[in-house]
Protein backbone atom coordinates (compact mmCIF):
# COMPACT_ATOMS: atom_id res chain seq x y z
CA UNK A 1 0.00 0.00 0.00
CA UNK A 2 1.38 3.40 -0.82
CA UNK A 3 0.58 6.13 1.64
CA UNK A 4 -0.04 9.56 0.29
CA UNK A 5 2.53 11.17 2.53
CA UNK A 6 2.88 14.89 2.59
CA UNK A 7 6.19 15.12 0.78
CA UNK A 8 5.71 18.83 0.47
CA UNK A 9 4.61 19.99 3.97
CA UNK A 10 1.80 22.37 4.58
CA UNK A 11 3.54 25.52 3.44
CA UNK A 12 4.47 24.01 0.11
CA UNK A 13 8.18 23.64 0.85
CA UNK A 14 9.93 20.27 0.80
CA UNK A 15 10.24 18.61 4.17
CA UNK A 16 13.64 18.01 5.67
CA UNK A 17 15.28 14.80 4.66
CA UNK A 18 15.81 13.23 8.11
CA UNK A 19 12.47 14.07 9.57
CA UNK A 20 11.92 12.01 12.71
CA UNK A 21 8.79 13.50 14.19
CA UNK A 22 5.20 12.31 13.67
CA UNK A 23 3.97 12.31 10.09
CA UNK A 24 0.33 12.73 9.20
CA UNK A 25 -0.90 10.02 6.87
CA UNK A 26 -4.07 11.24 5.32
CA UNK A 27 -6.43 9.06 3.35
CA UNK A 28 -6.34 10.01 -0.30
CA UNK A 29 -9.54 9.46 -2.23
CA UNK A 30 -7.53 9.16 -5.45
CA UNK A 31 -4.93 6.83 -6.82
CA UNK A 32 -3.19 6.77 -10.15
CA UNK A 33 -3.83 3.72 -12.30
CA UNK A 34 -1.80 4.68 -15.32
CA UNK A 35 -2.66 4.13 -18.95
CA UNK A 36 -2.41 6.15 -22.11
CA UNK A 37 -5.13 7.18 -24.53
CA UNK A 38 -4.80 8.61 -28.01
CA UNK A 39 -7.32 9.89 -30.54
CA UNK A 40 -6.86 10.99 -34.15
CA UNK A 41 -9.48 12.53 -36.43
CA UNK A 42 -9.39 12.13 -40.19
CA UNK A 43 -11.53 13.28 -43.07
CA UNK A 44 -14.19 10.62 -42.58
CA UNK A 45 -12.93 8.53 -39.70
CA UNK A 46 -11.75 8.79 -36.14
CA UNK A 47 -9.41 6.49 -34.26
CA UNK A 48 -9.36 6.09 -30.48
CA UNK A 49 -6.63 3.88 -29.07
CA UNK A 50 -5.58 2.96 -25.56
CA UNK A 51 -3.25 0.54 -23.87
CA UNK A 52 -4.77 -2.12 -21.63
CA UNK A 53 -2.51 -2.07 -18.58
CA UNK A 54 -4.01 -1.24 -15.18
CA UNK A 55 -1.34 -0.47 -12.61
CA UNK A 56 -0.95 1.04 -9.15
CA UNK A 57 2.42 2.03 -7.82
CA UNK A 58 4.84 -0.74 -8.67
CA UNK A 59 2.16 -3.39 -9.28
CA UNK A 60 0.04 -4.34 -12.24
CA UNK A 61 -3.58 -5.07 -11.43
CA UNK A 62 -4.57 -6.25 -14.89
CA UNK A 63 -3.15 -6.64 -18.36
CA UNK A 64 -6.54 -6.55 -20.04
CA UNK A 65 -8.29 -3.41 -18.95
CA UNK A 66 -8.84 -1.23 -22.02
CA UNK A 67 -9.59 2.42 -21.57
CA UNK A 68 -11.78 3.04 -24.60
CA UNK A 69 -15.52 2.89 -24.00
CA UNK A 70 -18.10 2.87 -26.76
CA UNK A 71 -20.78 5.48 -26.16
CA UNK A 72 -22.86 5.58 -29.36
CA UNK A 73 -22.43 4.23 -32.89
CA UNK A 74 -20.39 7.28 -33.76
CA UNK A 75 -18.56 8.11 -30.54
CA UNK A 76 -15.90 6.45 -28.41
CA UNK A 77 -14.42 7.91 -25.23
CA UNK A 78 -10.99 7.17 -23.79
CA UNK A 79 -10.55 7.71 -20.05
CA UNK A 80 -7.27 7.42 -18.15
CA UNK A 81 -6.25 8.37 -14.65
CA UNK A 82 -7.98 6.97 -11.62
CA UNK A 83 -9.84 3.82 -12.65
CA UNK A 84 -12.61 4.19 -10.07
CA UNK A 85 -13.55 7.60 -11.39
CA UNK A 86 -13.27 6.35 -15.00
CA UNK A 87 -15.84 3.62 -14.31
CA UNK A 88 -18.27 5.92 -12.51
CA UNK A 89 -17.93 8.62 -15.11
CA UNK A 90 -18.65 6.26 -17.99
CA UNK A 91 -21.67 4.89 -16.12
CA UNK A 92 -23.00 8.39 -15.63
CA UNK A 93 -22.42 9.26 -19.29
CA UNK A 94 -24.23 6.09 -20.39
CA UNK A 95 -27.18 6.93 -18.15
CA UNK A 96 -27.37 10.47 -19.49
CA UNK A 97 -27.17 9.18 -23.07
CA UNK A 98 -30.11 6.88 -22.43
CA UNK A 99 -32.11 9.69 -20.86
CA UNK A 100 -31.40 11.93 -23.83
CA UNK A 101 -32.41 9.16 -26.24
CA UNK A 102 -35.69 8.63 -24.44
CA UNK A 103 -36.53 12.32 -24.20
CA UNK A 104 -35.43 13.41 -27.66
CA UNK A 105 -35.77 10.24 -29.71
CA UNK A 106 -32.31 10.55 -31.18
CA UNK A 107 -28.76 9.74 -30.19
CA UNK A 108 -26.47 12.41 -28.90
CA UNK A 109 -23.97 13.80 -31.38
CA UNK A 110 -20.25 13.89 -30.53
CA UNK A 111 -20.28 17.63 -29.99
CA UNK A 112 -23.26 17.38 -27.66
CA UNK A 113 -21.61 14.60 -25.66
CA UNK A 114 -18.51 16.75 -25.32
CA UNK A 115 -20.47 19.74 -24.07
CA UNK A 116 -22.41 17.56 -21.63
CA UNK A 117 -19.24 15.95 -20.30
CA UNK A 118 -17.81 19.41 -19.68
CA UNK A 119 -20.68 20.31 -17.37
CA UNK A 120 -20.63 16.91 -15.67
CA UNK A 121 -16.95 17.36 -14.89
CA UNK A 122 -17.36 20.95 -13.73
CA UNK A 123 -20.12 19.90 -11.34
CA UNK A 124 -17.28 18.40 -9.36
CA UNK A 125 -14.98 21.37 -9.59
CA UNK A 126 -14.23 21.16 -5.88
CA UNK A 127 -13.77 17.40 -5.73
CA UNK A 128 -12.73 16.52 -9.23
CA UNK A 129 -13.03 13.31 -11.15
CA UNK A 130 -9.42 12.35 -11.60
CA UNK A 131 -9.88 11.37 -15.23
CA UNK A 132 -8.25 12.62 -18.40
CA UNK A 133 -10.83 12.19 -21.14
CA UNK A 134 -10.56 12.21 -24.90
CA UNK A 135 -13.64 11.75 -27.07
CA UNK A 136 -13.25 10.57 -30.65
CA UNK A 137 -16.05 10.27 -33.15
CA UNK A 138 -17.80 11.64 -36.18
CA UNK A 139 -19.53 14.99 -36.19
CA UNK A 140 -22.90 15.69 -37.81
CA UNK A 141 -21.28 16.12 -41.21
CA UNK A 142 -19.49 12.79 -41.00
CA UNK A 143 -16.03 14.28 -40.46
CA UNK A 144 -13.75 12.99 -37.76
CA UNK A 145 -13.78 14.92 -34.47
CA UNK A 146 -11.62 14.70 -31.38
CA UNK A 147 -12.43 16.52 -28.14
CA UNK A 148 -9.87 16.63 -25.34
CA UNK A 149 -10.67 17.47 -21.71
CA UNK A 150 -8.94 18.31 -18.50
CA UNK A 151 -10.15 16.84 -15.19
CA UNK A 152 -12.50 19.73 -14.43
CA UNK A 153 -14.16 20.10 -17.79
CA UNK A 154 -12.28 22.53 -19.99
CA UNK A 155 -12.33 21.16 -23.51
CA UNK A 156 -11.60 21.95 -27.10
CA UNK A 157 -11.89 20.27 -30.44
CA UNK A 158 -8.63 18.96 -31.88
CA UNK A 159 -7.36 16.95 -34.83
CA UNK A 160 -5.29 14.67 -32.61
CA UNK A 161 -4.56 14.38 -28.91
CA UNK A 162 -2.75 12.10 -26.53
CA UNK A 163 -3.68 11.82 -22.86
CA UNK A 164 -2.61 9.80 -19.85
CA UNK A 165 0.77 8.78 -18.50
CA UNK A 166 2.72 8.73 -21.77
CA UNK A 167 0.99 11.75 -23.28
CA UNK A 168 4.11 13.91 -23.03
CA UNK A 169 5.98 11.38 -25.16
CA UNK A 170 3.27 10.88 -27.77
CA UNK A 171 2.02 14.41 -28.27
CA UNK A 172 5.23 15.89 -29.73
CA UNK A 173 5.51 12.99 -32.18
CA UNK A 174 1.93 13.52 -33.29
CA UNK A 175 2.53 17.26 -33.62
CA UNK A 176 5.31 16.48 -36.01
CA UNK A 177 3.76 13.67 -38.03
CA UNK A 178 0.13 14.77 -38.22
CA UNK A 179 0.39 18.49 -37.61
CA UNK A 180 3.61 18.87 -39.64
CA UNK A 181 4.88 21.22 -36.97
CA UNK A 182 8.47 22.38 -37.15
CA UNK A 183 9.02 20.88 -40.54
CA UNK A 184 9.96 22.97 -43.53
CA UNK A 185 9.21 22.26 -47.15
CA UNK A 186 6.88 19.32 -46.60
CA UNK A 187 3.66 18.76 -48.41
CA UNK A 188 0.68 18.78 -46.08
CA UNK A 189 -1.10 15.63 -47.22
CA UNK A 190 -4.41 14.72 -45.64
CA UNK A 191 -4.20 11.74 -43.32
CA UNK A 192 -5.48 8.46 -44.75
CA UNK A 193 -7.01 5.83 -42.49
CA UNK A 194 -4.24 3.29 -43.18
CA UNK A 195 -1.48 5.77 -42.45
CA UNK A 196 -3.21 6.94 -39.29
CA UNK A 197 -3.61 3.35 -38.07
CA UNK A 198 0.03 2.55 -38.69
CA UNK A 199 1.11 5.75 -36.97
CA UNK A 200 -0.98 4.94 -33.90
CA UNK A 201 0.54 1.47 -33.64
CA UNK A 202 4.09 2.75 -34.04
CA UNK A 203 3.57 5.51 -31.53
CA UNK A 204 2.23 3.17 -28.85
CA UNK A 205 5.04 0.71 -29.41
CA UNK A 206 7.47 3.54 -28.70
CA UNK A 207 5.53 4.66 -25.65
CA UNK A 208 5.55 1.13 -24.22
CA UNK A 209 9.35 1.10 -24.48
CA UNK A 210 9.84 4.06 -22.21
CA UNK A 211 6.79 4.49 -20.00
CA UNK A 212 6.31 1.91 -17.25
CA UNK A 213 2.57 2.47 -17.01
CA UNK A 214 1.97 1.76 -20.71
CA UNK A 215 2.15 -1.66 -22.30
CA UNK A 216 0.65 -5.17 -22.45
CA UNK A 217 -1.71 -4.63 -25.36
CA UNK A 218 -3.19 -1.92 -27.50
CA UNK A 219 -6.90 -1.65 -28.17
CA UNK A 220 -7.82 0.45 -31.22
CA UNK A 221 -11.38 1.55 -32.03
CA UNK A 222 -11.89 2.84 -35.57
CA UNK A 223 -15.03 4.91 -36.01
CA UNK A 224 -16.42 5.31 -39.50
CA UNK A 225 -19.87 5.78 -40.92
CA UNK A 226 -20.13 2.00 -41.12
CA UNK A 227 -19.77 1.66 -37.37
CA UNK A 228 -17.02 0.94 -34.89
CA UNK A 229 -14.33 -1.66 -35.59
CA UNK A 230 -11.97 -2.92 -32.88
CA UNK A 231 -8.43 -4.14 -33.26
CA UNK A 232 -6.00 -5.57 -30.71
CA UNK A 233 -2.24 -5.34 -31.02
CA UNK A 234 0.17 -6.88 -28.47
CA UNK A 235 2.70 -4.59 -26.79
CA UNK A 236 5.65 -5.15 -24.49
CA UNK A 237 4.67 -6.84 -21.27
CA UNK A 238 7.61 -5.71 -19.15
CA UNK B 1 -30.95 43.18 -5.14
CA UNK B 2 -28.13 43.48 -7.64
CA UNK B 3 -28.65 46.41 -9.91
CA UNK B 4 -28.29 45.84 -13.62
CA UNK B 5 -27.94 49.10 -15.42
CA UNK B 6 -29.54 47.82 -18.59
CA UNK B 7 -32.92 47.16 -17.06
CA UNK B 8 -33.99 49.85 -14.64
CA UNK B 9 -37.61 48.78 -14.67
CA UNK B 10 -37.69 45.01 -14.57
CA UNK B 11 -35.28 43.20 -12.35
CA UNK B 12 -34.81 39.47 -12.90
CA UNK B 13 -38.03 37.72 -11.87
CA UNK B 14 -36.42 35.87 -8.98
CA UNK B 15 -35.03 38.75 -6.94
CA UNK B 16 -33.11 36.53 -4.61
CA UNK B 17 -31.38 34.65 -7.39
CA UNK B 18 -27.92 35.80 -6.50
CA UNK B 19 -28.49 35.78 -2.77
CA UNK B 20 -29.34 32.10 -2.83
CA UNK B 21 -26.90 30.14 -0.74
CA UNK B 22 -24.46 27.89 -2.43
CA UNK B 23 -25.42 24.41 -1.33
CA UNK B 24 -22.73 21.83 -0.73
CA UNK B 25 -24.00 18.34 -0.45
CA UNK B 26 -22.43 15.08 0.50
CA UNK B 27 -24.43 11.93 0.08
CA UNK B 28 -23.23 8.45 -0.78
CA UNK B 29 -24.67 8.65 -4.26
CA UNK B 30 -24.29 12.30 -5.32
CA UNK B 31 -26.41 11.64 -8.26
CA UNK B 32 -29.43 12.42 -10.37
CA UNK B 33 -26.68 11.38 -12.78
CA UNK B 34 -24.96 14.71 -12.45
CA UNK B 35 -27.91 16.68 -13.79
CA UNK B 36 -27.31 20.24 -12.70
CA UNK B 37 -29.27 20.96 -9.52
CA UNK B 38 -27.28 24.07 -8.65
CA UNK B 39 -25.01 22.29 -6.24
CA UNK B 40 -21.37 21.32 -6.31
CA UNK B 41 -19.96 18.16 -4.80
CA UNK B 42 -17.35 18.62 -2.11
CA UNK B 43 -15.23 16.17 -0.16
CA UNK B 44 -16.38 15.49 3.41
CA UNK B 45 -15.00 17.45 6.29
CA UNK B 46 -12.29 19.23 4.33
CA UNK B 47 -12.02 22.76 3.21
CA UNK B 48 -12.39 22.49 -0.58
CA UNK B 49 -9.58 24.82 -1.45
CA UNK B 50 -7.14 23.08 0.89
CA UNK B 51 -8.17 19.73 -0.55
CA UNK B 52 -7.62 20.88 -4.11
CA UNK B 53 -4.21 22.22 -3.20
CA UNK B 54 -3.25 18.88 -1.71
CA UNK B 55 -4.38 17.10 -4.88
CA UNK B 56 -1.82 18.82 -7.00
CA UNK B 57 1.10 18.24 -4.67
CA UNK B 58 0.59 14.60 -3.84
CA UNK B 59 3.52 12.33 -4.57
CA UNK B 60 3.18 8.55 -4.72
CA UNK B 61 -0.20 6.95 -4.61
CA UNK B 62 -2.30 10.00 -5.18
CA UNK B 63 -0.97 11.30 -8.42
CA UNK B 64 -1.35 14.85 -9.42
CA UNK B 65 -4.40 16.45 -10.90
CA UNK B 66 -3.21 19.00 -13.41
CA UNK B 67 -5.74 21.46 -14.65
CA UNK B 68 -5.44 23.39 -17.85
CA UNK B 69 -4.24 26.88 -17.19
CA UNK B 70 -4.39 29.56 -19.74
CA UNK B 71 -1.54 31.49 -18.26
CA UNK B 72 -0.71 33.35 -21.38
CA UNK B 73 -1.03 36.89 -22.42
CA UNK B 74 -4.58 37.04 -23.24
CA UNK B 75 -5.96 39.98 -24.95
CA UNK B 76 -5.60 43.46 -26.02
CA UNK B 77 -8.42 45.72 -26.51
CA UNK B 78 -8.13 49.01 -28.21
CA UNK B 79 -10.26 51.81 -29.22
CA UNK B 80 -9.69 53.88 -32.26
CA UNK B 81 -12.24 56.42 -33.36
CA UNK B 82 -12.12 57.97 -36.76
CA UNK B 83 -13.84 61.15 -37.74
CA UNK B 84 -16.80 59.15 -38.92
CA UNK B 85 -17.41 58.04 -35.37
CA UNK B 86 -17.02 54.39 -36.06
CA UNK B 87 -15.14 52.75 -33.28
CA UNK B 88 -12.80 49.91 -33.75
CA UNK B 89 -11.94 47.36 -31.14
CA UNK B 90 -10.48 43.92 -31.28
CA UNK B 91 -8.90 41.16 -29.39
CA UNK B 92 -5.84 39.18 -30.17
CA UNK B 93 -5.13 36.12 -28.15
CA UNK B 94 -3.16 32.95 -27.91
CA UNK B 95 -4.30 29.45 -28.72
CA UNK B 96 -7.48 28.49 -30.38
CA UNK B 97 -9.77 28.62 -27.40
CA UNK B 98 -8.81 31.64 -25.36
CA UNK B 99 -11.67 33.69 -26.68
CA UNK B 100 -15.14 32.50 -25.85
CA UNK B 101 -17.91 33.60 -28.14
CA UNK B 102 -20.72 34.32 -25.71
CA UNK B 103 -23.11 35.47 -28.41
CA UNK B 104 -22.71 37.27 -31.73
CA UNK B 105 -22.06 40.64 -30.11
CA UNK B 106 -20.25 39.67 -26.91
CA UNK B 107 -16.87 38.07 -26.51
CA UNK B 108 -15.19 36.86 -23.36
CA UNK B 109 -11.49 36.33 -23.01
CA UNK B 110 -10.02 33.73 -20.80
CA UNK B 111 -6.92 33.42 -18.67
CA UNK B 112 -6.30 31.48 -15.51
CA UNK B 113 -8.11 28.17 -15.22
CA UNK B 114 -9.54 27.10 -18.55
CA UNK B 115 -12.39 25.07 -17.07
CA UNK B 116 -13.54 27.91 -14.81
CA UNK B 117 -13.55 30.38 -17.67
CA UNK B 118 -15.32 28.06 -20.10
CA UNK B 119 -18.00 27.04 -17.62
CA UNK B 120 -18.80 30.43 -16.14
CA UNK B 121 -18.74 32.22 -19.46
CA UNK B 122 -21.05 29.60 -20.91
CA UNK B 123 -23.35 30.17 -17.96
CA UNK B 124 -23.01 33.90 -18.55
CA UNK B 125 -24.13 33.35 -22.15
CA UNK B 126 -27.27 31.65 -20.87
CA UNK B 127 -27.97 34.48 -18.42
CA UNK B 128 -27.40 37.12 -21.11
CA UNK B 129 -29.89 35.35 -23.36
CA UNK B 130 -32.47 35.24 -20.56
CA UNK B 131 -32.06 38.90 -19.75
CA UNK B 132 -32.14 39.81 -23.43
CA UNK B 133 -35.34 37.85 -23.94
CA UNK B 134 -36.90 39.40 -20.84
CA UNK B 135 -36.14 42.94 -21.85
CA UNK B 136 -36.35 42.55 -25.62
CA UNK B 137 -33.03 44.25 -26.12
CA UNK B 138 -29.39 43.32 -25.89
CA UNK B 139 -27.75 43.21 -22.51
CA UNK B 140 -25.18 45.95 -22.08
CA UNK B 141 -21.52 45.07 -21.68
CA UNK B 142 -21.32 46.51 -18.18
CA UNK B 143 -24.37 44.53 -17.09
CA UNK B 144 -22.92 41.33 -18.50
CA UNK B 145 -19.64 41.85 -16.69
CA UNK B 146 -21.49 42.67 -13.49
CA UNK B 147 -23.46 39.44 -13.84
CA UNK B 148 -20.23 37.51 -14.16
CA UNK B 149 -18.64 39.20 -11.20
CA UNK B 150 -21.70 38.55 -9.03
CA UNK B 151 -21.61 34.89 -10.00
CA UNK B 152 -18.00 34.75 -8.86
CA UNK B 153 -18.74 36.49 -5.58
CA UNK B 154 -20.50 33.42 -4.20
CA UNK B 155 -17.35 31.39 -4.67
CA UNK B 156 -14.91 33.81 -3.16
CA UNK B 157 -12.15 32.00 -1.31
CA UNK B 158 -12.71 28.79 -3.21
CA UNK B 159 -9.75 29.30 -5.51
CA UNK B 160 -11.56 29.78 -8.75
CA UNK B 161 -9.04 31.27 -11.13
CA UNK B 162 -10.37 33.55 -13.85
CA UNK B 163 -8.83 36.57 -15.50
CA UNK B 164 -11.42 37.54 -17.98
CA UNK B 165 -12.42 40.51 -20.10
CA UNK B 166 -15.89 40.98 -21.52
CA UNK B 167 -15.89 42.80 -24.80
CA UNK B 168 -18.96 43.91 -26.66
CA UNK B 169 -20.88 46.60 -28.40
CA UNK B 170 -24.00 48.05 -26.81
CA UNK B 171 -26.01 51.21 -27.24
CA UNK B 172 -23.28 53.24 -25.57
CA UNK B 173 -20.84 52.19 -28.29
CA UNK B 174 -17.95 49.78 -27.95
CA UNK B 175 -17.34 48.96 -24.32
CA UNK B 176 -14.08 49.37 -22.54
CA UNK B 177 -14.07 50.50 -18.97
CA UNK B 178 -10.47 51.47 -18.35
CA UNK B 179 -8.57 53.52 -20.86
CA UNK B 180 -7.87 52.60 -24.43
CA UNK B 181 -6.25 49.26 -24.03
CA UNK B 182 -6.10 46.37 -21.66
CA UNK B 183 -4.17 43.17 -21.47
CA UNK B 184 -4.20 40.22 -19.11
CA UNK B 185 -2.18 37.11 -18.60
CA UNK B 186 1.40 36.37 -17.81
CA UNK B 187 2.76 38.07 -20.90
CA UNK B 188 0.71 41.23 -20.57
CA UNK B 189 3.63 43.46 -19.68
CA UNK B 190 5.37 42.64 -22.96
CA UNK B 191 2.17 43.28 -24.85
CA UNK B 192 1.70 46.65 -23.13
CA UNK B 193 5.20 47.72 -24.09
CA UNK B 194 4.73 47.08 -27.77
CA UNK B 195 1.23 48.54 -27.77
CA UNK B 196 2.22 51.72 -26.01
CA UNK B 197 5.01 52.37 -28.45
CA UNK B 198 2.85 51.97 -31.53
CA UNK B 199 -0.55 53.13 -30.43
CA UNK B 200 -2.26 56.26 -31.73
CA UNK B 201 -5.87 57.19 -31.27
CA UNK B 202 -6.56 57.43 -34.98
CA UNK B 203 -4.88 54.23 -36.11
CA UNK B 204 -6.31 52.78 -39.29
CA UNK B 205 -7.86 49.35 -39.12
CA UNK B 206 -5.16 47.32 -40.93
CA UNK B 207 -2.42 49.07 -38.97
CA UNK B 208 -4.27 48.33 -35.79
CA UNK B 209 -4.48 44.62 -36.65
CA UNK B 210 -0.77 44.63 -37.34
CA UNK B 211 0.02 46.33 -34.06
CA UNK B 212 -2.08 43.87 -32.10
CA UNK B 213 -0.38 40.94 -33.81
CA UNK B 214 3.05 42.31 -33.09
CA UNK B 215 2.24 42.92 -29.46
CA UNK B 216 1.06 39.36 -28.91
CA UNK B 217 3.87 37.93 -30.97
CA UNK B 218 6.52 39.68 -28.92
CA UNK B 219 4.85 38.56 -25.75
CA UNK B 220 5.00 34.94 -26.89
CA UNK B 221 8.62 35.40 -27.78
CA UNK B 222 9.60 36.47 -24.30
CA UNK B 223 7.07 34.90 -21.99
CA UNK B 224 7.61 31.24 -21.23
CA UNK B 225 3.92 30.54 -20.78
CA UNK B 226 2.67 32.18 -23.94
CA UNK B 227 2.80 30.31 -27.19
CA UNK B 228 0.81 29.00 -30.08
CA UNK B 229 -1.43 31.00 -32.30
CA UNK B 230 -2.67 34.55 -32.43
CA UNK B 231 -6.38 35.04 -33.04
CA UNK B 232 -7.71 38.45 -33.88
CA UNK B 233 -11.36 39.35 -33.47
CA UNK B 234 -12.78 42.68 -34.50
CA UNK B 235 -15.79 43.96 -32.56
CA UNK B 236 -18.10 45.93 -34.81
CA UNK B 237 -21.52 47.37 -34.29
CA UNK B 238 -23.06 44.42 -36.08
CA UNK B 239 -21.21 41.91 -33.97
CA UNK B 240 -17.76 40.41 -33.82
CA UNK B 241 -15.78 39.15 -36.79
CA UNK B 242 -12.87 36.77 -36.61
CA UNK B 243 -10.14 38.47 -38.57
CA UNK B 244 -7.30 36.00 -38.59
CA UNK B 245 -5.61 33.11 -36.88
CA UNK B 246 -1.87 32.77 -37.37
CA UNK B 247 0.79 30.62 -35.85
CA UNK B 248 3.57 32.57 -34.14
CA UNK B 249 6.19 30.66 -36.10
CA UNK B 250 4.81 32.11 -39.33
CA UNK B 251 4.55 35.55 -37.74
CA UNK B 252 8.18 35.38 -36.73
CA UNK B 253 9.28 34.87 -40.32
CA UNK B 254 6.97 37.57 -41.57
CA UNK B 255 8.16 40.19 -39.12
CA UNK B 256 11.79 39.27 -39.55
CA UNK B 257 11.68 39.43 -43.33
CA UNK B 258 10.20 42.89 -43.10
CA UNK B 259 12.94 44.01 -40.73
CA UNK B 260 15.75 42.89 -43.01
Amino acid sequence: IMFATQVHGDNGKMKEYHYTGPVEHRFSPYSFNGGTVLAVAGEDFAIVASDTRLSEGYSIHSRDSPKCYKLTDTTVIGCSGFHGDCLTLTKIIDARLKMYKHSNNKSMTSGAIAAMLSTILYGRRFFPYYVYNIIGGLDEEGRGAVYSFDPVGSYQRDTYKAGGSASAMLQPLLDNQIGFKNMEGVQHLPLSQEKALQLVKDVFISAAERDVYTGDALRICIVTKDGIKEENVPLRKD
Amino acid sequence: HPCLDCCPHDPAPDKDYWKREIVFVDRPYHSHFEIPIKEFAVPVGVNPSGFLKSCSHEGQGGGSIDLNHGTTTLAQFRHGVTSVASAVSYIASKEANKVIEINPYLLGTMSGSAADCQYWERLLAKECRSVGALNKKRISVSAASKLLSNMMLGYRGMWLSMGSMIIGWDNKGPGLLCGNMFSTGSGNSYAYGVMDSGYRYDLSVPKAYDLAQRAIFHATHRDAYSRGTVNIYHMKETGWVKVSQEDVGDLYHRFNNVNK
